[in-house]
């Protein structure tokens, strides 16, 4: 199982889409413009702070709102490894797994956890923070196979499926 | 065993006699419908991420733009053009400046019993008209243009059967708002809501697209309102057929049931930031919330019942000189009708700003954008923080009555 560690970002209840991604920055030409405005209308310091995999610990509804499928490829632009919550809104879900972001539902971490705290993640397994581990759900296998190839049209050219 | 609504729908998609939730399907998606937030993006990746793209059933396809029209800015200028010539070169259905995308879905697409995909999260209003309609990211329609092909995971179905009538003074938008609240944002996330008994079919075609608008915002796939002789109408005066309507089977298996008695429902208001933040108006009345700007329109709460209610209370009265009230039709035709039945002249003679059908102050870039410290009342459907403008601005949310009154008052009252 793949192994991981990161440092945390902690944001609340119901971060929405339009926080993710504000829509007045939706017209700039790609996602690349567009990340240093991410998750800024709650912190607007924080995109400029976010580390090559970072962790992202959120509470319940992450990603409720539109459908924007920017809002995900934001958290991918900066380069957050994943994002756990207690529960993810279901439009955003599918929006990530397409895109190669990788969720983890947990509910339990939310209150033990700082900001700048590190975390160890074994996929499928378990999060352990401060020494104290917390089991989590794999995603099916199909799901996995779309993120690891990096998003569904990436998984699709994998599998000759659309691309052919 | 016995299926609900929507687990009958997913069967017909699915080509299957019969599912379950937690099943995963691949199902023929009726119709996909994309508009300007997102339409660029898929085809950007239609021409650059596949090897050999194809549309598989443009028939099956609606562009709509509505979200920015006309053009605010020269990139979203060049956005639209692409998705003009996109639509042109594949001959696929498309409209520009017509109207809100789900008002022209519903006015000339949906059928009872159809799945449709749009790239939008409010497609799930089309379950007014007993179709499953589901939002989805542009990677997902994509997919979905190219194969014809989507999969869903069956949801579990919560069950709100209603009894009564809304008394007078009180609307549908107080009633998504009221079951938002006692929900949660997330109460139905990944759940299909199912609208029934006498007091769905009480209401009219109009107030059922204003319950299943909102499903999204209780975090749900779809919300479907039991099909009726009222849908049949509805459609067949559109020039179409309604072939499937499904009824859930008595011994459907529902997650939850609740009982709403629509007697009960008061004039609510959802305050900043969260739609599940609902209180009765007069509690926010009490406070004196002085607001900025009023708004009605967007794709919950912009068509000809509402326009009527706005003008009912604003005939002969004047909007307050400290409020900018901007009015925007749900589409064209809901335009016509108010300019047949003299409604734009009650507007503008008060002093409201009418403006064309499109997604408006909602969607928060188009138009009526607000400034910082600023409150808004609006019909739209967020009220998320910076939702219509500065970050440190507010969106209370209510009906269209709550809004009129209160573009007079020039504070947030209950309409009496």
């Amino acid at each position: 199982m793949e192994k991981f560690t990161g440092k945390v970002w902690v944001l609340g209840d119901d971060i929405d889409t339009d926080i993710i991604i504000p829509t007045e920055y939706l017209a700039l030409p790609t996602v690349e413009d567009m990340k240093q405005y991410g998750i800024s209308p709650l912190r607007p310091e924080l995109a400029g702070l976010i580390g090559e995999g970072d962790i992202i610990v959120a509470g319940k509804n992450f990603g409720c709102g539109s459908s924007r499928e920017q809002a995900p490829e934001i958290i991918k632009a900066l380069k957050v490894k994943c994002v756990i919550a207690k529960s993810f809104a279901r439009i955003f879900f599918r929006n990530s797994i397409n895109n190669g972001l990788l969720l983890i539902e947990n509910d339990q971490i939310q209150d033990a956890v700082k900001e700048g705290d590190k975390i160890d993640v074994i996929l499928g397994e378990s999060i352990t923070l401060n020494g104290q581990t917390y089991p989590i759900h794999s995603l099916p296998d199909n799901l996995m196979d779309i993120i690891n190839a990096g998003g569904l049209v990436a998984a699709m050219k994998k599998r000759n499926g659309i691309t052919e | 065993m016995g299926m609900t609504i929507g687990e009958k729908i997913i069967a017909r998609a699915a080509k299957v006699d019969e599912v379950k939730p937690g099943d995963i399907h691949t199902i023929e998606v009726d119709r996909l419908m994309s508009n300007d937030g997102t339409t660029h993006l898929t085809i950007d990746m239609y021409h650059n991420q596949l090897k050999n793209p194809r549309i598989a059933d443009k028939d099956k396809l609606v562009f709509i733009i509505d979200h920015n029209i006309p053009a605010e800015n020269p990139k979203t200028a060049e956005a639209h053009k692409k998705m003009r010539n996109f639509a042109k070169e594949h001959d696929i259905t498309f409209y520009e400046g017509k109207g809100i995308c789900h008002q022209i879905m519903v006015e000339d697409f949906v059928c009872p019993g159809e799945f449709i995909m749009g790239a939008d999260s409010h497609t799930c209003t089309y379950g007014a008209l007993g179709a499953f309609g589901t939002g989805i990211g542009c990677t997902d329609f994509l997919y979905a243009m190219v194969t014809g092909q989507s999969w869903v995971l069956v949801p579990e179905t919560i069950r709100f059967n209603l009894t009564g009538k809304l008394r007078e003074g009180v609307y549908p938008r107080d009633l998504i708002l009221s079951i938002i609240g006692m929900v949660g944002a997330s109460g139905c996330n990944y759940k299909i809501m199912e609208f029934a008994g006498e007091g769905a079919h009480n209401l009219s075609i109009n107030d059922r697209l204003v319950l299943c608008n909102l499903a999204v915002e209780a975090g749900a796939k779809t919300g479907i309102v039991e099909p009726d002789d009222k849908v049949v109408e509805y459609v067949e005066s559109r020039g179409r057929k309604a072939e499937h309507l499904f009824v859930s089977d008595p011994d459907a298996k529902f997650e939850k049931v609740y009982d709403i008695n629509l007697d009960e429902i008061e004039p609510v208001v959802a305050r900043p930031h969260l739609i599940d933040d609902v209180v009765p108006v007069k509690e926010v009345e009490a406070s004196e919330v002085k607001i900025d700007e009023a708004f009605l329109g967007s794709c919950n709460n912009g068509r000809i019942d509402e326009l009527r209610v706005a003008a009912n209370i604003l005939k002969g009265k004047k909007v307050n000189e400290h409020v900018r009230f901007l009015i925007t039709p749900a589409s064209n035709a809901v335009y016509i009708q108010a300019l047949q039945e003299g409604l734009i002249d009650i507007f503008m003679e008060a002093g409201a700003m009418v403006m064309n059908s499109n997604c408006s102050v909602c969607w928060g870039s188009c138009q009526g954008v607000i400034g910082k410290d600023e409150v808004l009342i609006s019909t739209g459907t967020r009220n998320f923080k910076g939702r219509a403008g500065d970050p440190d601005s507010y969106v209370y949310l209510g009906s269209a009555a709550t809004v009129t009154a209160s573009a007079i008052a020039g504070k947030i009252v209950e309409n009496k």
